[in-house]
């Protein structure tokens, strides 16, 4: 405990203070000197994008290409990104939500119109994406990546023909199964082997889903999301509901993994690249949207990532196998099924709950 | 220590502490309407639906499962390492306290590599022609993940409190005419209570509300209190039904620290640490 006595005690604090303010000063007016210069050499970009999605050294060539400084952060889904957004207190330049987020954002007004004068690399987005039910005009955003649902399969475990959402329910493959610990990915397989639209807003509809995961739930392995392709590479399982770029990914590793997109219909998602509204460096904003889409740069990054990538300049380039690969870029007849999240407001509450029930049974 | 100096953590307290509890007080007993709030008990009548309470049973069900493995792992150890036939006990005390200093998250991914289908495991077993096993993603793993996780403070205090007791005591009781086993029941455990309590209570807590380790080991099927609450709050943004649960967990907290502190009774003059 404490030995000083009061007097000696009260005169240490006084000191202390004494000598900390005089520290505070000298902190604050480096702080502030370091603040200033700065501002005035190199003006800086914040960009908050998901984790492990994008090839880094990108960021540097930017970086040495304009003389600006990038602040690179990453989240891990969109309700994360969305909260803290919302909240405050953080100011990005670049963003990349998904369309369903996007739609969301825009709703809320809280993104900043895109100035296509400045960015002319635009024009190298297939046409095919643009336009779409998400941001009709192209006004908030440029599409950055995109892909399908579907499902991994380990071709040493499945002898059956993998080309519907029923094999998930078949007792064969029990305890080989591996689900999405995400709300909408996980009901919307569920809705689409019942043969509903995924963006249903039907309360019977919903609870009939909520029903068949619960029956499905005795066969799934796990929930995972991450952890999804590492299992499937070590062959841990034999089936897997994954994202087409996870897809991508995981077959390079393992040449027994093949992906299909099941009859029945996939979800269509976007990765879109926007600017929000308190964006303080929104010229610094374009640019990057602008050097992202740069055929070069879009090839790089398709490569380092394993998504397709909707920049069509970029695409004529990549290998043959990769571009051709319809699993990765399927054309518009495998997509006839397909559908894009729509943000569903107040009706979201009731898929909360429908997921909740699932992962309490 | 003067009353003034006492102010800045009245000053922590308030703000970090009795604030939140209030915030969570509130979120707890109102839902959300067009124009604000209104005062409702509709997020705990929905926490007593049958699912949810499945859920409830299931953690306190796990929790005390863990905490009594630990109790029948943790006490002999502890008796060994306070004994005085033992000489290496810094070494052994080291050797619990070394895990902790590693990340717990880490700790339990260490766990995955261990159980999985070809894990470390597996690969032994095949390889002395044993059948393989199938740990991983079952409540067992999650049981084992709680137990290697919580096993320190189930021993730390009961070691703490045996190594404290005067040996004369033992010495006059085995003069007295009892055998061990008598020496065991009517002198050293009664005396070490007061660290079982303490081991419980700081194994069962953490284990009731963990959402880390069922979430990793168990795979996201076994959802436990802590997972619902987890979900309510950072997937579902239903802050009102994640804070009555809370406000249940609390008052269970509550509860069982009283039956607890019954059990200790009077023997509180034996310091813990």
């Amino acid at each position: 405990m404490l030995t000083l006595r009061e007097g000696e005690f009260r005169e240490g604090v006084i000191d202390l203070l004494k000598r900390s303010k005089t520290m505070l000063i000298l902190v604050l007016l480096v702080l502030v000197s370091l603040g200033l210069s700065g501002c005035r050499e190199r003006p800086t970009v914040y960009v908050y994008n998901w984790g492990d999605y994008i090839d880094e050294s990108i960021i540097a060539d930017f970086e040495k290409e304009t003389n600006m400084r990038v602040v690179y952060d990453t989240y891990a889904t969109n309700e994360d990104m969305y909260v803290k957004l919302k909240s405050g207190g953080s100011s990005y330049d670049v963003i990349f939500p998904s369309d369903y987020m996007l739609t969301r954002m825009i709703e809320e007004d809280m993104l900043a119109e895109l100035d296509l004068v400045k960015i002319p690399n635009a024009k190298h987005v297939a046409d095919r994406f643009m336009g779409l039910e998400y941001d009709p005009e192209n006004k908030y955003s440029l599409p950055y990546k995109w892909g399908t649902v579907g499902i991994l399969y380990n071709t040493a475990l499945v002898d059956d023909m993998v080309d519907s959402w029923d094999i998930l329910w078949d007792p064969k493959y029990s305890k080989e199964i591996l689900m999405l610990d995400s709300q909408r990915d996980s009901i919307a397989v569920a809705l689409l082997k019942l043969g509903y639209s995924i963006n249903t807003l039907d309360p019977d509809e919903l609870a009939e889903a909520g029903e068949l995961l619960k029956e499905q739930k005795p066969l799934v392995l796990a929930y995972v999301v991450d952890e999804g392709q590492d299992k499937m590479i070590a062959g841990e399982a034999a089936l897997a509901v994954v994202w087409s770029g996870e897809a991508t990914n995981a077959r390079m590793e393992n040449p027994d993994l093949a992906f299909a997109i099941p009859k029945e219909g996939t979800n269509l998602w976007f990765d879109v690249m926007a600017v929000p509204k308190d964006a303080k460096n929104k010229d610094g904003a374009m640019r990057f949207i602008n050097f992202m889409n740069d055929p070069e740069i879009a090839l790089r990054n398709a490569e380092y990532t394993g998504y397709a990538i909707p920049n069509e300049a970029a695409r004529e380039m990549l290998p043959e196998e990769i571009r051709e690969d319809r699993t990765i870029y399927p054309e518009e007849e495998d997509l006839a099924g397909a559908e894009i999240f729509v943000n569903l407001g107040q009706t979201l509450s009731l898929y909360d709950r429908i997921w909740t029930e699932v992962k309490a049974h | 220590m003067k009353r003034s100096t006492l102010f800045p953590y009245l000053i922590w307290m308030v703000l970090f502490i009795v604030v939140p509890m209030f915030l969570v007080l509130y979120y707890a007993f109102t839902v959300p309407t067009e124009s604000g709030a209104t005062w409702s008990l509709e997020n705990f009548a929905r926490f007593f639906e049958p699912i949810y309470l499945k859920v409830l049973w299931r953690s306190l069900r796990l929790a005390l499962f863990s905490t009594v493995i630990c109790l029948i792992i943790g006490y002999p150890a502890a008796m060994v390492m306070a004994g005085n036939a033992f000489e290496r006990k810094s070494v052994v005390l080291l050797l619990f306290v070394v895990p902790m200093w590693m990340n717990f998250l880490l700790r339990t991914y260490a766990w995955l590599t261990i159980l999985e289908r070809n894990g470390v495991i597996n690969v032994l077993l095949a390889n002395l022609n044993l059948p393989s096993l199938n740990i991983l993603y079952t409540e067992g793993a999650v049981v084992l993940g709680m137990v290697y996780n919580f096993l320190p403070f189930m021993v730390l205090p009961i070691y703490s409190v045996l190594s404290k007791i005067d040996r004369g005591v033992v010495e006059a009781a085995g003069d007295l005419g009892a055998n061990s086993l008598q020496v065991f029941a009517k002198v050293i455990f009664p005396l070490s209570l007061p660290g079982v309590v303490s081991g419980v209570t700081m194994v069962f807590m953490p284990a009731l509300t963990t959402f880390v380790i069922s979430r990793l080991l168990g795979g996201g099927q076994f959802t436990l209190i802590g997972n619902l609450i987890e979900q309510q709050f950072l997937v579902v943004g239903d802050w009102g039904f994640g804070s009555s649960i809370s406000v249940v967990m609390i008052v269970l907290i509550l509860l069982s620290m009283a039956i607890m502190s019954f059990f200790e009774g009077e023997e509180k003059d034996v310091a813990l640490w």
